[in-house]
């Protein structure tokens, strides 16, 4: 069974179906059959996870890089409807659909991770995509100015600009190589052909990924749908996509070999695009879900900065460094949804005395922000060290040192909602109470930080032998 | 590794390291205010106990590290956990250890709200300062180094003055700007060297171009460490709005690991870049003992006062520490001891007078001594030992700085001595009006003298003033294997150096 994980969120996807059939239907219900088969996820994939073997005419490869990349788009699916269970801001009527496209976008995520053909690679990111653009606007409309729908709209039309570039890529691709295989493009980069058009084709096809994970100049859809789409909805693309995004980076990267100096400058140039745009634009934000995009768009930079080693190790690096910003992520959204009463947006003002509050969640939260602003000994700083090392032994020094200087200027933001959670004082803002299953979550969350953090050896050890499985 | 004595058996650094970390994750269960306190007075009495060991053991003739273990960490970077110690840092960690159990004791009844996380603040804190002290792995010195910040901005903003956001977060962000290029200097030194390990960096033929770049982004993070001159604006906001422990902390602890890293990784990482730059520090460093001086002249806030007079005294210890011989050295690390002891006594005292008044005013804190004569003695003493009186600590420290600042050149040394007068006319006002005050002196009759526990805190800083400055040979004992041996490589390094450009020309 290499694709039971696959085949459970199917399954999973079609009870919800039933589910929202149904005349009455019952919130409990739908959440219910949600985490059941969430967590049925993750155990089906550390149950598949030892299995490798290839699917549907070769267009499937379920390799062990495919596999831990499941690992953990299953795992954060497990953390993240843990603790999204009360869906504020989601319409009663519309939650069986929304955990259902929720299910369908993460089985085409996990798909994605596995295609090693253009066609299934298309479908499947399609599959996630076409989900995820329904997701944002079944928010429900408190404020009136139906702002999830621009946030929607947006998502489409910036998602499918993206998605042409990539199948415009992809056409190319098809044309020199008369395949859709990755493993014959792969043979035609490597005897050397690396003339303007095979090049164009690849940087095209990257900006497709490109967009999913949010780098300059294909950022642009971020701040607005961040704050647009429920916290949780927000919660869901600021990590688990990424994942994906970042799997396929690697498949497609590595295509090019170790020496395409053209290649390596763009990247360099987008990464710290991304970091000085994120970074900067992110200081002047009120909304802390527009400020974690733009910071997004910053670590953005960073994982193409790890990427820009194209070899193994960088690879493996970025792996880690994508693994511990969802983690941090996660235990940022876990505060974000619960803070928020009746799943309104949240300023940086609304965390005013959170210490006092919800003592617990203002730790998590402190803990997810100090990680993301690479505090050592957290998995943020961890990452950012190793990355840094390995763009400086590729002789990248400026850019290295304007990277270092990003962090110094990040701190700030991140800092500032510290400090209204600890120094603020609460004012008329109510006490926040949460489940303790939620607590645990967010210290489960807490533990994963330090420990990725603390000790890294293991999983970029193991991070770098997979990714040299690929090549 | 033979630069390592490994220690076999107990590993009693990295217990030390670690037993108050754990310490504080028993506070994270256990809640109630009365445990709290008593919880982290007894884990941080027995880490101060169980460092005696590093005393009794420590071999002051031999130059390597020691009490030294190493296991490895991260393989894929050649990074491993190695904690070692000479003379240069022994003093440091007993000064760390012994310091922890009186902030306890300082915040036992000014700390009101919140107990519990202020202690596992300081737990944390204790943690993370020892592990800077004895850390010979670089990526490991740079993880307690940064950590660090964390608790302290706590300490500062949770239980602050009045401006404590502002004051917490411009330490924050200062402290942090100024290490990020401490980051990229440890890796570019990595790719050189190919370790971290932070002897092995030591004495390399790095080119003078890379030599001058490390250096400068060392010199960027200790110096706003220290707080040298210009970098120093975040202390006095710093210290004025921490709590008595963070102040206590700050200016004992906290600053020490400034010079403690100009001492231990400029010196024998980039010695030629050392010697290019040591001119314009040694001046910056008078600036600083001067600027601090006569700003501290011009306060009416205690704490200010007290936090300006730092600038000063940190001034005298970069200007021994590059005057580059073994007196100044010497006198540099004894006056780092000193400064603790001596500063974080005033600190206390004024805590003591602020829980009364819950004023810092030096004109309402005017003629308490008719009142509080157990107080005013302490704060005489201290107050003397802080202008160097002979017989007290800093008198030593400070000779020792000025006779190696001789040595070296005649004209620096007549620079600093306005220093030296500035400190004492500075701190005899501050005496004055605290001890005698003038006609309008506020009502101090409701004051209450010293408690036990109080006089308990102070005694012992007290002890070491007197210690010291009476007799500093074993101390200087402790450190002189170390000193004359980092300055012998630094000899034969730079005759190696003048050899080899001859020999290009």
């Amino acid at each position: 069974m290499v694709i039971l994980p696959e085949l459970v969120l199917l399954i999973g996807a079609l009870a919800l179906f039933c589910v929202s059939l149904g005349k009455n239907v019952s919130e409990q219900a739908a959440k219910n059959v949600a985490i059941v088969f969430g967590l049925g996820t993750f155990a089906g994939t550390l149950l598949a996870f030892n299995e490798q073997g290839t699917l549907f005419y070769g267009a499937l490869a379920v390799d062990q890089y495919s596999q831990l990349f499941k690992l953990m788009i299953s795992g954060a699916l497990a953390v993240f409807l843990i603790f999204s269970q009360s869906l504020k801001a989601i319409d009663q009527k519309v939650k069986p659909e929304y955990y259902m496209f929720l299910m369908l976008s993460v089985l085409g995520l996990m798909l994605l991770v596995s295609s090693v053909e253009l066609m299934a690679i298309f479908i499947s990111l399609e599959l996630s995509s076409f989900a995820l653009y329904l997701l944002v606007p079944m928010r429900d409309d408190a404020t009136g100015v139906r702002v999830q729908m621009e946030a929607g709209m947006k998502y489409i039309l910036f998602g499918v600009m993206g998605t042409g570039f990539m199948l415009y890529g992809m056409s190319l691709l098809f044309g020199l190589t008369g395949s859709t295989y990755l493993a014959n493009v792969v043979e035609f980069y490597a005897e050397g052909n690396l003339q303007p058009t095979a090049m164009i084709a690849l940087v095209l096809v990257l900006a497709g990924f490109l967009y999913k994970l949010a780098v300059f100049p294909m950022h642009f859809w971020v701040p607005d749908i961040y704050q647009g789409a429920s916290n949780e909805t927000t919660g869901f693309i600021a990590t688990i996509p990424k994942l994906g995004a970042v799997a396929l980076l690697i498949r497609f990267l590595s295509l090019s070999g170790e020496h395409s100096t053209f290649l390596v400058n763009l990247m360099a140039a987008l990464a710290l695009a991304s970091m000085f745009y994120g970074n900067l634009s992110a200081l002047v934000q009120k909304d802390i879900k527009r400020m974690l995009g733009f910071s997004g768009i910053a670590h953005a930079g960073f994982i193409m900065l790890g990427l820009l080693s194209l070899d193994s190790q960088g690879y493996g690096l970025a792996i880690y460094y994508i693994a511990g910003y969802v983690v941090m992520n996660l235990a940022c959204f876990l505060v974000i949804s619960n803070v928020s009463q009746k799943g309104e947006n949240l300023c940086i003002e609304d965390f005013n005395g959170l210490y006092k509050r919800q003592p617990v969640l203002a730790f998590v939260l402190a803990i997810g922000l100090f990680g993301l602003a690479g505090i050592p000994p957290f998995v943020g700083f961890m990452g950012k060290f190793m990355i840094l090392t390995s763009a400086l032994s590729g002789d990248h020094l400026v850019v290295v040192c304007l990277a270092a200087i990003n962090t110094a200027i990040a701190i700030y933001y991140y800092l500032s909602v510290v400090k209204a959670a600890y120094t603020g004082e609460p004012g008329e803002q109510p006490d926040v109470t949460v489940h303790p299953i939620i607590q645990v979550t967010g210290a489960v969350l807490v533990m994963a930080i330090c420990i990725m953090g603390a000790l890294p050896a293991k999983f970029v050890a193991f991070a770098g032998t997979v990714v040299q499985s690929i090549q | 590794m033979d630069l390592l004595v490994i220690k076999e058996g107990f590993p009693l650094l990295s217990f030390l390291i670690f037993f108050p970390l754990a310490g504080s994750l028993v506070l994270l269960f256990f809640h109630g205010e009365e445990f709290a306190r008593r919880w982290a007075l007894a884990i941080t009495s027995l880490t101060a106990l169980f460092s005696i060991p590093l005393l009794t053991g420590f071999d002051a003739a031999s130059t390597k590290y020691q009490f030294a273990e190493a296991y490895k960490w991260i393989p894929q970077f050649h990074i491993n956990y190695i904690v070692g110690m000479d003379g240069i840092s022994v003093l440091l960690v007993l000064l760390t250890t012994f310091i922890m159990p009186f902030c306890v004791l300082a915040s036992w009844k000014y700390i009101q709200k919140r107990v519990v996380q202020f202690m596992f603040c300081l737990l944390v804190m204790e943690t993370s300062m020892i592990g800077v002290f004895v850390a010979l792995d670089f990526i490991l010195f740079y993880v307690f180094w940064e950590f660090m910040l964390i608790p302290m901005y706590l300490l500062i903003a949770i239980w602050g003055g009045p401006r404590k956001a502002y004051a917490s977060i411009k330490f924050f962000l200062y402290t942090l700007a100024g290490s990020v290029l401490l980051l990229v200097a440890i890796i570019a030194l990595y790719l050189k060297s190919g370790s971290f390990f932070i002897p092995e960096m030591m004495w390399q033929p790095y080119s003078m171009t890379f030599q001058v770049l490390v250096f400068l982004a060392f010199f960027l993070a200790f110096a706003i460490k220290v707080p040298m001159f210009p970098f120093h604006t975040w202390l006095p906001a710093a210290h004025v709005e921490a709590p008595t422990a963070g102040s206590v902390i700050l200016a004992s602890i906290l600053l020490k690991m400034g010079t403690y890293g100009l001492l231990r990784f400029c010196l024998p990482i980039t010695p030629d870049a050392t010697v290019l730059l040591a001119q314009p520090i040694l001046w910056l460093s008078i600036a600083g003992i001067i600027y601090g001086g006569f700003t501290a002249l011009a306060q009416h806030d205690m704490k200010k006062l007290i936090a300006y007079s730092s600038v000063g005294h940190m001034g005298f210890v970069t200007l021994g520490i590059f005057v580059l011989n073994t007196r100044g050295v010497e006198g540099a690390i004894l006056q780092m001891i000193n400064h603790g002891v001596t500063t974080g006594g005033l600190f206390l005292c004024v805590g003591m007078i602020y829980e009364r008044t819950h004023s810092r005013e030096l004109s309402l804190a005017s003629g308490v001594g008719k009142y509080m004569p157990w107080f005013v003695t302490f704060l005489a003493f201290f107050s003397l030992s802080s202008f160097g009186f002979p017989g007290t600590n800093s008198f030593i420290g400070e000779f020792l700085v000025l006779a190696g600042t001789f040595e070296h050149n005649i004209f620096l040394a007549l620079a600093a001595i306005p220093g030296a007068v500035l400190a004492a006319a500075y701190m005899l006002r501050m005496l004055q009006k605290i001890v005698w005050g003038g006609t309008n002196n506020p009502d101090q009759s409701y004051l209450k003298d010293l408690g036990i526990r109080e006089i308990i805190v102070l005694t012992p800083f007290l002890l070491f003033v007197f210690w010291i400055g009476l007799g500093p040979q074993p101390f200087i004992d402790l450190m002189h294997g170390s000193v004359t041996h980092l300055l012998d490589q630094f000899q034969t390094w730079q005759q190696h150096g003048q050899v080899a450009s001859l020999l290009l020309k």
